[in-house]
């Protein structure tokens, strides 16, 4: 069969529109299924089905025990020092039990365990409602590993997941954060944000794809090795019954952040 | 039609530069929170959402609150709303644009405001309520257009428009609803986690929305021929009273609740709104001045002798409206931020450029509304008499 050059183009230009039309539209489809962040594993990494931390307070009695862990976190991942606390950026900061716990103080508690400071972060929840409220799925929670991501070029900066966090774990840029981070310190592996991005702890994602425990675990250790102590921060798969996180979980009394809400938090708290 | 809005007096041209000199204003402030950021508004970490969010929550209420005229005059075919349908649409038009700017300059990242569109969120609220708002937007454009350009031509209005009609009836309270659920559905934050956060958004809606729709109407008749007649003005009088009530009700089931209960998370933010705590206590006289308003409205409207009198009726007009427009406009955002997750106490007020970018909103909003009643009042002031045969030009 022989077909003139109009027919050939005729056919040509068709089925070009056609292929196109077709792939952009599965192509649509499946971008809408895809997680951003989805790229070749790297064989080194640390994988979990389900990834938590313990805060074992007891664990933590000086100062530095503390700032080692903000400061790492803070360092690794370029959070500009703004330095008012209206327009304040953190991931993982100091409160006292009565604010990190509001409603289980009484009146008859020690001034100690009131004004006792904990370590607060991103509760990585299994139900986070700031991932039902994100009208981009800028935040959304990795289904392989139940971390709650923040895409930062998404992210549209309304703001709602930051009405809908129960634990003030979302931080705003109100304005440009790059005048606002140490050049000196820059971590040139992490990216640093624009102004209007909804920013927060993501469980050192980054790290785990390398092969790396979180920063502010990282930190807790060395702090510990150097000191002769046990560190206060433990990372783990909370769904493997022989992680460390689990085997703390199993012999001693642990708590989170505002159970209620049914959340389901994977930071737990342990104390004494 | 719309060549009609080019011709004008000299007051009607004074208004709309008036109103484009606010405007130039407004946009001069958008461009310096454009450039710096959201830094510049009186937003925090703590209360995250002010002014703007507040004010399109406040105006979703009277775009739908057009219905009021709309459904006694489609459903239930009270004549006397024939004048007033347009001019409900046309108000439905203007606070659906208002709307739809406020939520654009409230956020952190305007050009990616597509996104709500590319990487569409069925479990979004948000996502919802531009949906929502969008096709009520096209509805009432559409309607209010076509039922307008029949009465132009004296003509009925067609058939197929009907439908269209019982679907934005039924759409209006949707969009309230939907804007209800932005709040009502967040775990810790008391204040707004209550069920009937939608019915309270209805009930103030519907005692809002009409009576600006009074006063517009009021302000129609003063400045133009068109008169939207004694009897429509009346009967949407007797709608913001049972609402205003209704309204008050609604809130004094709240405060019955949190205070009953006695449970801290749910007082406290009425608490801090009415009596301040710590010592902070910036928005205690903007909630009793929305209380005496309301107080004031209540005693004008309930009683008919009082309301039957226009000039009265105006004043529990702006009695309401105002009153509304602090209570849900301004107190019930910052009441849900108030205290934050750590029970700690950040106040939010609203600075210059984001009260410069609010009022610029407003006046796009007047200028979208002045240009449609200058078209609708045009149109009616050629028809005379309505398609009742009733004189809807002052003599």
């Amino acid at each position: 069969m022989s077909i003139d050059r109009r027919e050939f183009l005729k056919i040509a230009g068709a089925s070009t529109l056609l292929g196109i039309g077709g792939m952009s539209a599965s192509a649509i489809l499946k971008k809408n299924l895809l997680e951003a962040s989805q790229v070749m594993p790297d064989a080194k990494g640390l994988t979990a089905k389900r990834w938590g931390m313990v805060v074992d307070i007891s664990k933590f009695k000086t100062e530095d025990d503390y700032r080692v862990c903000v400061e790492a976190c803070h360092l690794v991942h370029n959070v500009p020092n703004i330095g008012t606390t209206k327009e304040e950026v953190k991931w993982i900061w100091k409160e006292t039990y009565e604010h990190a716990f509001p409603g289980n103080e009484d009146p008859y508690l020690s001034p100690e365990i009131k004004h006792m400071p904990f370590l607060v972060l991103c509760n990585h929840c299994d139900n986070p409602p700031c991932v039902r409220v994100c009208p981009t799925k800028a935040t959304f929670k990795r289904e392989s590993d139940g971390i709650v991501m923040m895409d930062m070029h998404r992210c549209i900066g309304c703001r709602f997941c930051m009405a809908a966090c129960p634990y003030g774990a979302r931080s705003f840029n109100y304005r440009d954060p790059r005048p606002f981070i140490d050049a000196a310190t820059e971590n040139l592996e992490f990216p640093t944000r624009m102004r209007g991005v909804v920013e927060k702890c993501t469980f050192c994602y980054e790290r785990l794809a390398k092969g790396l425990i979180p920063a502010c675990v990282e930190a807790s250790q060395e702090l510990a090795r150097k000191t002769g102590r046990e560190p206060g921060l433990i990372f783990g798969d909370l769904e493997d019954p022989n992680s460390e996180v689990r085997k703390i979980l199993n012999e001693r009394y642990s708590f989170r952040r505002r159970p209620e809400l049914g959340t389901y938090p994977s930071v737990y708290y342990v104390l004494g | 039609m719309l060549e009609t809005a080019l011709k004008g007096s000299r007051r009607y041209w004074g208004w709309i530069f008036f109103l484009l000199g606010i405007i130039g204003v407004g946009f001069i402030a958008y461009l310096y929170q454009f450039r710096i950021g959201l830094g510049v508004t009186g937003m925090s970490r703590d209360v995250s959402w002010g002014l703007y969010i507040g004010q399109f929550t406040f105006l979703v209420g009277v775009a739908a609150s057009g219905v009021m005229v709309v459904l006694p005059y489609y459903l239930h075919n009270y004549k006397a709303f024939g004048r007033m349908t347009v001019l409900g649409e046309f108000l439905a038009i203007a606070a659906v644009i208002m709307c739809m700017l406020f939520i654009f300059v409230d956020m952190g990242q305007p050009l990616r405001v597509l996104n709500v569109i590319l990487h569409p969120t069925p479990n979004s609220v948000m996502f919802f309520d531009m949906l929502v708002l969008s096709i009520y937007l096209l509805l009432n454009i559409l309607v209010g257009w076509t039922v307008l350009g029949a009465e132009r031509k004296g003509i009925a209005a067609p058939s197929w428009v009907k439908p269209f009609i019982i679907l934005s009836i039924a759409w209006a309270p949707s969009i309230h609803t939907v804007t209800a659920f932005l709040y009502s559905g967040l775990p810790g934050r008391h204040f707004w986690l209550t069920a009937i956060m939608a019915a309270r958004f209805l009930a103030s809606a519907f005692a809002g929305g009409p009576s600006l729709l009074i006063l517009l109407a009021l302000i129609v008749r003063k400045y133009t021929k068109f008169d939207a007649g004694t009897e429509a003005i009346q009967a949407l009088g007797k709608i913001v009273t049972y609402f205003m009530i209704t309204n008050v009700f609604f809130l004094g089931l709240e405060f019955f609740t949190a205070f009953y209960s006695k449970i801290p998370g749910h007082m406290e933010p009425f608490i801090y709104l009415y009596t301040g705590v710590e010592g902070y206590g910036k928005l205690v006289p903007v909630m009793w001045t929305s209380t005496i308003l309301a107080v004031v409205a209540l005693f004008l409207l309930i009683f008919p002798q009082f309301r039957k009198k226009e000039n009265v009726l105006a004043v529990a007009c702006v009695s309401t409206f105002l009153s509304l427009w602090i209570e849900k406009g301004f107190g019930l955002i910052v009441g849900g931020f108030v205290p934050n997750p750590f029970e700690r106490v950040t106040e939010y007020w609203p600075t210059l450029p984001e009260a410069l970018i609010t009022l610029a909103v407003w006046a796009t909003g007047f200028l979208v509304l002045t240009i449609l009643y200058k078209v609708a009042v045009s149109i009616k002031e050629e028809a005379v008499f309505d398609k009742y045969g009733q004189r809807q030009i002052k003599p």
